[in-house]
């Protein structure tokens, strides 16, 4: 499986976000680049909740995603959102533990926990999606610091495993810790 | 604007007592016997001889079955409208000048209107309805355009199926708004209802009781009866607003660790 993006434009106003942007993901890569350079707004051309002015991506499937913000339902504990879209609940609950969380705050609400925990609730609803072929992973290290960013690192690397990946980060070291190609987006130049 | 410390028990108590002696002073001083302002305690003693007569319990069965009709299917009618008017301009549209009209009237002008279509006795369901109406309509569309959108996109992300979109995104974004209207439409049933009941008079009912009262002179029984009013109104208010709350915890999955 891959994902064929081919010629994508975006303009936003007068400002143009994406111009001819070409890429084949064929499994997992680092898309990396200055802010505002289009990374974010390629992610949700690829989940279809922005449309492109032109150019074509065929071949995403069913898609699981990090977005920017942690998107979690604040009332349900982390692995009920997890398990939102399936899944089992011995596995999001394991995977919550590998990841620091304490038996304490698996009972907690999504809206009791720090920004971290929420990261990592949001991280792994992604990874452990069932029937996801495509992950698309905006900023997934937010909030978390070097340990835990390691560990996050390694579960991304072990879950997306076999599945066309494209996890947008600004973290070099990060970026080094997946061990992943990268990929550099330029700005469109205004001129 | 810093929020308002929440008064202690002793300061409430303390408002009330002072609320009472003003009261009591008022009716002292225009005397003739509570004519005009009848006292705390000649309210309370028309209050403690009504009590214990059936009439008074079927007056306020009558009342309370039929203003809590109209008001359970504003809630079904507002939930519907509600819903179809954030899905659909259009309905947005139709419905907005009767809502408007109903919101502007006059209570009297709607009751006499009212008692040329429907007869006495199911006159308050009428008045409640259309009184309530708007108030749950709004809340319910207030709720739905509340409802975080960024939810609604992950959902959409990761084609949730429309009973988890419901119960997890839909249902807790529009329970705040749809619990606050309830509770204050509960409120506004009761006035409107028994403010029907004044003009239409149907036989065993609180508000022809209460007309009674004014036309026999009996001033603590209007104030006895008025004291009735509110408290039903307070207490199935609060009731109201309990119901919603283990409601939402029961519908929405939420956790209360």
């Amino acid at each position: 499986m891959s994902i064929e993006i081919r010629g994508l434009c975006k303009q936003f106003g007068p400002k143009a976000v994406l111009q001819n942007f070409t890429l084949t993901v064929r499994g997992p890569l680092v898309l990396m680049g200055p802010s505002g350079c289009g990374k974010t707004t390629l992610l949700r051309i690829l989940m279809g909740l922005e449309t492109p002015d032109a150019g074509s991506v065929a071949g995403a499937g069913r898609i699981a995603a990090v977005f920017q913000e942690n998107r979690l339902c604040p009332q349900l504990t982390a692995a009920d959102n997890i398990t939102l879209p399936g899944g089992s609940r011995a596995a999001a609950v394991r995977e919550l533990r590998a990841l620091g969380f304490a038996e304490a705050e698996l009972a907690l609400p999504a809206a009791r926990l720090s920004g971290g925990q929420m990261r990592r609730a949001a991280l792994l609803r992604a990874l452990l999606c069932p029937g996801a072929q495509t992950l698309l992973l905006d900023e997934p290290f937010t909030g978390m610091d070097a340990g835990l960013t390691a560990q996050a690192a390694a579960a991304i690397v072990r879950l997306a495993a076999g599945r066309d990946t494209v996890l947008v980060t600004h973290d070099a070291e990060a970026a080094a810790c997946l061990g992943w190609p990268v990929v550099r987006m330029q700005p469109v130049s205004s001129g | 604007m810093a929020r308002e410390p929440k008064s202690k028990p002793w300061q409430t108590a303390l408002v009330l007592l002072f609320w009472l002696a003003v009261w009591q002073a008022l009716a002292m001083g225009l005397g003739h016997g509570g004519l005009f302002l009848a006292t705390p305690w000649q309210t309370l003693r028309a209050l403690a001889v009504q009590l214990p007569t059936a009439a008074f319990w079927r007056r306020i069965a009558f009342s309370s079955l039929r203003i809590l009709a109209g008001f359970g299917l504003a809630v079904v009618c507002g939930l519907a409208l509600g819903a179809a008017g954030a899905r659909w301009a259009w309905v947005r549209r139709l419905i907005a000048p009767p809502l408007a009209l109903i919101r502007a009237m006059p209570v009297a002008s709607f009751v006499i209107l009212a008692l040329l279509w429907v007869s006495s006795a199911n006159l308050s369901v009428v008045v409640s309805f259309t009184h309530v109406l708007p108030v749950i309509y709004a809340g319910v569309a207030g709720g739905i355009a509340d409802t975080d959108r960024q939810l609604l996109e992950m959902a959409a992300v990761y084609r949730l199926p429309l009973a988890k979109r419901l119960r997890y995104i839909w249902l807790p974004g529009v329970f705040p708004s749809f619990c606050e209207s309830c509770i204050a439409a509960m409120g506004m049933c009761w006035k409107s209802g028994v403010s029907a009941e004044v003009i239409g008079l149907p036989d065993h009912s609180v508000g022809d009781a209460l007309y009674r009262a004014k036309i026999t002179l009996t001033t603590p029984d209007v104030f006895a009866w008025t004291l009735v009013i509110v408290l039903l109104s307070a207490a199935l208010s609060a009731a109201a607003a309990a119901a919603l709350r283990r409601a939402k915890r029961a519908l929405c999955g939420e956790v209360t660790a």
